[in-house]
């Protein structure tokens, strides 16, 4: 350590004294065992709610319904919308059905799961476009071999009994193909 | 350097909370106004910069998700944050400055309702000697009053008459969430919240946001009649050791100041973001402000500290009244993590 480390100094270009270094000294901690980790616990908790649009989208599953949002004098229909159409930068007011059938917009093949509820691996999670929708929804998709998922594939939401329909999108488990022929990859131009 | 002004303001009416709305609803409606009121699209706006943070949201990634109120299609120019909304305009003006960008839309938001704010805000301290003590922000702040009440720098009653008149002058203000006070006397007669803080010496917990345009040369005169021209801005930070500086000061106030020039000419109006009544004695003291300078006619942070917007706010409300012919020469402050710890100085100015 050199000298001038060991001395009480003043920060250059900092008003006078109002900030100094104090003088470096390390304390003789003896023979003791050297802590090289600890374990600090630490939580917040939060009581979330949802808003608006995403409060109509959740009760509409509830009720067996996807429902996406549709801004005032604009088209767009967006599933699950967080309550803005995001091109138009307009509230999503307007609550539209949409699906169920849907298509296959982009997909991965999942080796690492996680979560309770997490299917075996590998399965496929997917951005999956309902009939009449904007944009695309993640799901994953089941009931057939994961190698064979395909852009354009045609699926539809396999639901929870009816009795355990509630406010959460694990009302629905899984998307599973209809046996349609699939949308060419042209028809979805803009949602890949 | 490029001549650069605030052209546009807007915010929410201020609440404690606002349950019924996700971050995205509840800032669009202010985009949406501070773009129609200088009649702009998205389309004219160089640059977007916002302010806001994951642990007050509960959630990650929450400003993308507010990207939503924009209309960031076709693609914008975009940055982020996850400070006061205040720091935001600060790298939109360098944007500016650097010639990439001649017009920028700044905003800043949070819903501080879901958490628990005083909690949230003590994971701002070092991960290593204060986090995880979990000190709250009041407590914080408790100790800074006490260490000036006992230097003799402020009294009890002159705290409460801060946030009297702070809170008497938010009557005026259409946005402000705490309007109105009882007498000083009757503020001195209620119990203790973090001693020596009683419950009028803190900001209120809010929810609510500003947005805020600023634009370079004609583009600016072409948007507003008389600009709100941003004639010095500086931020500068003090350690986040507590125990290496003397809390009762704020010399990063102090220097964010002199580089700013706000000794440079007459102060007709003072916006201070202190969110305990004691901290706008330091920052009077810091920015060498005279008893003759009106400071916070809005309120300030006491009637309404939505967290990430309440510097912006700052930045706005001294806008408005030289946008209004009300003040020819303004001081805005907005401040950064625990004990006044970061500070930032902007210096705006009319025409004449």
């Amino acid at each position: 350590m050199a000298e001038s480390d060991m001395e009480d100094r003043s920060t250059s270009t900092m008003p006078g004294g109002l900030w100094t270094q104090p003088s470096v000294s390390v304390p003789d901690i003896g023979d003791g065992e050297v802590i090289q980790r600890i374990t600090e616990p630490a939580s917040l908790h939060y009581s979330y709610t949802p808003g608006r649009a995403p409060t109509r989208f959740l009760r509409g599953l509830a009720e067996g319904k996807l429902l996406g949002g549709r801004a005032e004098g604009h088209d767009a229909v967006y599933p699950g919308s967080r309550g803005m159409d995001p091109v138009a930068a307009r509230p999503t007011v307007e609550s539209v059905e949409v699906g169920p059938d849907a298509t296959v917009t982009a997909f991965c093949i999942v080796h690492i799961g996680f979560g309770e509820k997490a299917p075996p691996t590998p399965f496929v999670s997917a951005l999956i476009l309902p009939d009449g929708a904007a944009a695309s929804m993640y799901g994953t998709v089941l009931g057939i071999p994961y190698e064979e998922v395909r852009i354009g594939m045609r699926v539809r939401p396999v639901w929870v009994p009816e009795e355990e329909l509630g406010l959460t999108s694990e009302n629905i488990t899984h998307w599973e193909p209809t046996g349609e022929p699939d949308v060419p990859a042209e028809q979805l131009k803009g949602h890949m | 350097m490029r001549d650069v002004a605030i052209v546009s303001v807007a915010q929410t009416d201020h609440r404690r909370a606002v349950p019924e709305l996700n971050e995205v609803e509840m800032i669009q409606p202010v985009i949406q106004t501070v773009l129609e009121q200088i009649d702009a699209k998205i389309s004219d706006i160089g640059f977007t910069c916002s302010g806001s943070s994951d642990y007050l949201a509960g959630q990650a990634f929450s400003f993308v998700m507010t990207l939503d109120a924009v209309g960031a299609w076709p693609p914008i120019v975009e940055s982020h944050v996850e400070m006061d909304g205040a720091w935001a305009l600060y790298e939109a003006w360098l944007k500016i400055q650097s010639g990439h960008a001649d017009t920028a839309l700044v905003y800043g938001y949070s819903k501080a309702s879901p958490g628990d704010l005083p909690r949230v805000l003590s994971r701002q301290l070092d991960p290593y000697y204060y986090g995880p003590l979990w000190p709250d922000s009041v407590a914080m702040a408790g100790l800074q009053a006490r260490a000036m009440l006992d230097k003799g720098m402020i009294t009890e009653a002159e705290m409460a008459e801060i946030a009297h008149r702070s809170r008497t002058s938010a009557e005026s203000n259409p946005h402000a969430q705490v309007k109105g006070s009882p007498s000083v006397d009757q503020l001195l007669a209620e119990d203790y919240l973090s001693n020596p803080l009683r419950k009028h010496d803190c900001a209120p917990v809010t929810d609510g946001g500003c947005a805020v345009v600023i634009a370079a040369g004609d583009r600016a005169r072409e948007w507003a009649d008389n600009p709100a021209w941003i004639r010095g801005i500086d931020h500068r930070v003090d350690s986040h050791n507590f125990g290496a500086r003397d809390i009762t000061r704020a010399p990063s106030a102090a220097l964010a100041a002199e580089k700013a020039g706000v000794s440079d000419g007459q102060v007709d109006v003072a916006e201070l973001c202190a969110p305990f009544t004691h901290q706008e004695r330091i920052l009077r003291n810091e920015l060498g402000l005279g008893d003759d300078v009106e400071v916070n006619p809005s309120g300030g942070a006491l009637a309404a500290n939505p967290i990430m917007g309440a510097g912006l706010i700052r930045l706005g409300e001294v806008a408005n009244r030289i946008m209004a012919g009300d003040a020819g020469r303004g001081v805005a402050h907005a401040t950064s993590g625990h004990l006044l710890q970061q500070n930032l100085v902007a210096v705006l100015e009319g025409s004449s």
